[in-house]
C-alpha cells in the first residue's frame, strides 16, 4: 500500500514537472515573440504595434514592416525551428544516438545542394521558382543524403564513424554548392549566397502558409508515432517483439525527418545544431525521454530557440545581420560538446 | 498425453538465405520449459531469433497452438510471445518502471497511454521478480542482475503465452541465476507460461528444464527430456570435452585429473577427502584414493580426480583382492594421508591398511 502511494506521488511529481516545463516554454515563446516584433531597424512603439496587429490600422510604413517583414519572419522562424528540432529528434531515435541530427549527418547540406542546382538550372527557363518546387528539391536532396548515410551505416557500425561519414557528405555537398555558386550567373549569386548561409529573412505569407502546412502535418504525424518511438528506444529487436512493424516504421522515420530537414533547408538554408541541442535540453528539463511529452516540447523548444537566435542575429550587430547558423552554433555547439564530454565519462 | 502447444515444422534457420541448421523439430506442451544447450556459436540464438520472427526462416515455420507464426502480424505475435534478449539496451532517461511498462505496448491505445489496469499489471510484474524497490531508479544505473530481472518483468508484463529468453543468466552471479530460474519455473508451472530459452550452465539446464535440445553447429544432436540427454557421452560429445569430466549426478564439471605416477595415497570417507583431492589436483600432483565404498561422496569425486580408486561395493567386507592392490599401491608411495575414516565391522581392513602405512613410517593423519 505504501508503495502504491509512493507510486502516486511520484507520478504527480512527474506531471508537475511536465506542466512546469510546458508553461515555461509558452512563457518564453510569448516573451520572445513580443521581443522580436518590437525590435528592428525602424523603431515602432509598443502601442503602435498593438494597434497594427489587433486593429489592423496605423501608419502605412509601420503597418507593412510589421505585417510584411516582422510577422512572417517570426512565424517562419518558430515553425522551422520546431521542424528542425523535431527532425533531429527523429534522427536520434532512428540511429539510437543523441548526437545525430540533420546538419551533422549531411542531410541539410544534401538538401542545400539539390536546391542550388534546381535554382541555377530552373532560373534559366522561368523567372522565379515557386516555394513548392524548392521544398520538393530540398526533400529530394535530403533523401539522397540520407540514402548515403544509410548505405554507410550498413558498413560502419560505430556511431562516431557514421557521424564522420555524415560530416564528409556535408563537406562534399557544400563544396559542390560553392562551386556552382562561383560559376552561376551574377543575378543568382546574391540570392543563393544569402540563402546558403541560412536566414529567416525574405519570407512572404505564401511561404509561411506552406511552411505551416508541411511542418504541422509532419508534427502531427510524428506525434502519432510517439508510441512506436517509445518502443524503439529499447532497440529494434525489442520494438519488434512488442508488435512494431520495424521496416515500415523505419521508412516513415526517414521520410518524416527528411521532409522536415528538407523543408527547413528550402526556406531558410542549412541551420546547424538546433536538431541536437534542443531535444537534449528538453529531455533534461523534462527528466524523461518519453516521446509523448518530448515531441511537443521539442517542437515548441525548437521554435523558441530559433526565434531567440534570430533575434540575436538581427539585433546584435544591427543594422548588419548575422547568418542564423552563426548564432545557433554559438549557443548550440557548447551544449553538444558538453554532451560528448558527459558521454565520455559514462562509458 | 497432453497436447502439443508449440512446435516447429521442418524448420531450417540461417542468415542471408544460407541454411545453418536444418530440420529442427521442437514439440513442447503448454507450461513446459525447453532449454537449448550447446557450445558457443552453435546456433542457439539463431534458432531463438527464428522462432520469434526476428530472423527470416530459410524453410519451414513455427506454430503456436497450430497457428503459423510466419503468417501472423507482429502485433498478433506480440500478444503471444515476449522476449528477453542478449542485446544490451541503453535507454536514455528511463526508470525501471518505464522499461517494464513498455511491455504493455500491445494493449495500449494509439498514443500508448497507460490505464490504471496497465499500471497495476506493471506493478504486479515487478513484484513477481522482486524489483519493486528499484522501480523508480534509472535503468542505466542498476546492476546487470537487476537489469535482467527488469527485462524479465517487462516480458511478464506483456502477458505472453510463451517467453523466449536468450541466455538470461549470462552476467548474473549465482544467487541471481537461481532467483531468475526459480521465477521462470514458478511461472511455467503456476501460470502455464511456456518457456523457451538458451542456457550456458548445463547443470542448471538439467535441473530446470522439461525438455532439452542439444544444438551443435549445423544440426540438432538431441531433443528429449533431461534424463535422456544428460548422459556423460552425449554432453562430452556436444561440447567436445576431451579434457576434464562432466559429472552427471551432480551436474558438475571437473578439470582434468593430474597425470603421472602417483606417490600419494589418500584414505578417507564421507566427503572428508574431497578438499584434499582438489588441493592435489590444483597442484597437479597425481594420487591414489581408497579404499572407498562406491556409495561414498568421496568416491564420486575421486573417480573424476584420482589416478586410481580402490573401491568396494557398499556394505560389503573389503575383499582380499582389493586390499592387496591397495597395499601394493601404497608401498610405491611416499605419503599416505588419513583424512578421516570410521572403521567398523565391514571395513576393518582399512584399519589394517593404516597400520601398514604406520609401519612404513609414511602415515600422516589430519
Amino acid at each position: 500500500m505504501e508503495n502504491m502511494n509512493l507510486n502516486r506521488s511520484d507520478k504527480l511529481k512527474r506531471y508537475a514537472r511536465y506542466n512546469a516545463v510546458f508553461l515555461l516554454l509558452f512563457a518564453a515563446f510569448v516573451l520572445i515573440t513580443v521581443l522580436n516584433i518590437n525590435s528592428g531597424s525602424v523603431n515602432i512603439s509598443v502601442k503602435e504595434i498593438a494597434r497594427i496587429i489587433f486593429l489592423r490600422e496605423g501608419d502605412e510604413m509601420s503597418y507593412s514592416i510589421i505585417w510584411k517583414i516582422r510577422l512572417p519572419r517570426i512565424v517562419t522562424s518558430a515553425l522551422l525551428g520546431g521542424g528542425l528540432a523535431l527532425s533531429g529528434f527523429l534522427l536520434q531515435t532512428f540511429f539510437g544516438n543523441p548526437i545525430a541530427g540533420p546538419f551533422v549527418l549531411g542531410i541539410s547540406s544534401g538538401a542545400k545542394l539539390v536546391v542550388a542546382i534546381t535554382m541555377i538550372v530552373l532560373i534559366q527557363y522561368v523567372n522565379s521558382i515557386s516555394a513548392f518546387a524548392m521544398v520538393c528539391a530540398a526533400f529530394a536532396g535530403a533523401l539522397i543524403s540520407m540514402g548515403f548515410v544509410l548505405l554507410a551505416s550498413r558498413q560502419v557500425h560505430q556511431m562516431s564513424m557514421l557521424l564522420v561519414t555524415g560530416i564528409m557528405i556535408s563537406y562534399i555537398c557544400s563544396a559542390i554548392t560553392e562551386f556552382l555558386i562561383t560559376f552561376a550567373k551574377d543575378t543568382d549569386i546574391v540570392n543563393l549566397h544569402n540563402w546558403s548561409q541560412g536566414s529567416f529573412s525574405g519570407m512572404d505569407w505564401d511561404d509561411v502558409w506552406m511552411c505551416f502546412v508541411i511542418i504541422m502535418i509532419t508534427f502531427a504525424a510524428t506525434f502519432m508515432l510517439a508510441k512506436p518511438i517509445g518502443a524503439y528506444q529499447l532497440g529494434e529487436s525489442y520494438a519488434q517483439s512488442m508488435g512494431v512493424n520495424i521496416k515500415r516504421f523505419r521508412v516513415i522515420l526517414i521520410l518524416l525527418s527528411s521532409l522536415l530537414a528538407g523543408c527547413v533547408t528550402a526556406f531558410a538554408g542549412p541551420i546547424s545544431f538546433v536538431g541536437i541541442a534542443v531535444p537534449h535540453i528538453v529531455k533534461i528539463a523534462l527528466k524523461t525521454a518519453k516521446p509523448i511529452v518530448v515531441i511537443p516540447a521539442t517542437f515548441i523548444g525548437g521554435g523558441v530557440f530559433c526565434m531567440f537566435c534570430d533575434y540575436i542575429a538581427r539585433t546584435a550587430f544591427s543594422p548588419t545581420e548575422l547568418s542564423i547558423s552563426t548564432v545557433t552554433a554559438i549557443f548550440g555547439a557548447p551544449i553538444v560538446i558538453g554532451m560528448l564530454l558527459k558521454k565520455q565519462q559514462k562509458y | 498425453m497432453k497436447e502439443i502447444y508449440f512446435r516447429t515444422g521442418e524448420l531450417t534457420v540461417g542468415y542471408n538465405g544460407k541454411a545453418l541448421i536444418k530440420d529442427i523439430e521442437i514439440k513442447i506442451e503448454k507450461g513446459e520449459i525447453l532449454t537449448l544447450i550447446g557450445p558457443n556459436g552453435s546456433g542457439k540464438s539463431t534458432i531463438l531469433k527464428s522462432i520469434t520472427k526476428h530472423l527470416k526462416t530459410i524453410k519451414g515455420d513455427s506454430f503456436i497452438a497450430d497457428a503459423s507464426i510466419g503468417s501472423m502480424t507482429y502485433k498478433e505475435l506480440s500478444k503471444l510471445v515476449a522476449v528477453v534478449l542478449t542485446d544490451r539496451i541503453r535507454p536514455e532517461m528511463m526508470t525501471c518502471r518505464d522499461v517494464v511498462a513498455t511491455g504493455r505496448y500491445p494493449y495500449t491505445g494509439s498514443l500508448g497511454i497507460l490505464t490504471e489496469e496497465d499500471e497495476l499489471k506493471v506493478r504486479e510484474s515487478m513484484e513477481k521478480v522482486h524489483a519493486v524497490e528499484i522501480a523508480d531508479k534509472d535503468f542505466a544505473a542498476i546492476s546487470d542482475g537487476q537489469k535482467q530481472r527488469i527485462l524479465l518483468a517487462r516480458a511478464i508484463c506483456q502477458e505472453p503465452e510463451i517467453i523466449v529468453l536468450d541466455e538470461p543468466t549470462s552476467f548474473l552471479d549465482i544467487k541471481h541465476k537461481l532467483e531468475l530460474l526459480s521465477i521462470l519455473r514458478s511461472m511455467a508451472k503456476e501460470k502455464g507460461i511456456t518457456v523457451i530459452m538458451s542456457l550456458h550452465e548445463i547443470d542448471l539446464a538439467q535441473k530446470i528444464s522439461d525438455k532439452i535440445m542439444c544444438v551443435n553447429g549445423d544440426r540438432i544432436e538431441h531433443f528429449g527430456t533431461p534424463d535422456e540427454i544428460f548422459k556423460d557421452d552425449i554432453i562430452k560429445r556436444l561440447y567436445g570435452i576431451t579434457k576434464g569430466v562432466y559429472n552427471i549426478n551432480f551436474g558438475s564439471v571437473e578439470l582434468p585429473k593430474p597425470e603421472g605416477e602417483p606417490h600419494v595415497f589418500i584414505i578417507s570417507s564421507c566427503g572428508r577427502g574431497i578438499d584434499l583431492y582438489r588441493r592435489f589436483q590444483k597442484e597437479n600432483i597425481p594420487f591414489y584414493a581408497g579404499i572407498l565404498y562406491s556409495n561414498d561422496v568421496d568416491y564420486v569425486v575421486a573417480k573424476s580426480l584420482a589416478s586410481q580408486v580402490f573401491e568396494e561395493k557398499p556394505f560389503m567386507h573389503i575383499s582380499d583382492d582389493v586390499y592387496e592392490q591397495a597395499v601394493t599401491a601404497m608401498k610405491s608411495c611416499d605419503r599416505v594421508i588419513n583424512a578421516g575414516v570410521e572403521i567398523g565391522e565391514s571395513n576393518k581392513r582399512i584399519g589394517d591398511l593404516l597400520s601398514v602405512a604406520e609401519n612404513l613410517g609414511i602415515l600422516e593423519t589430519i
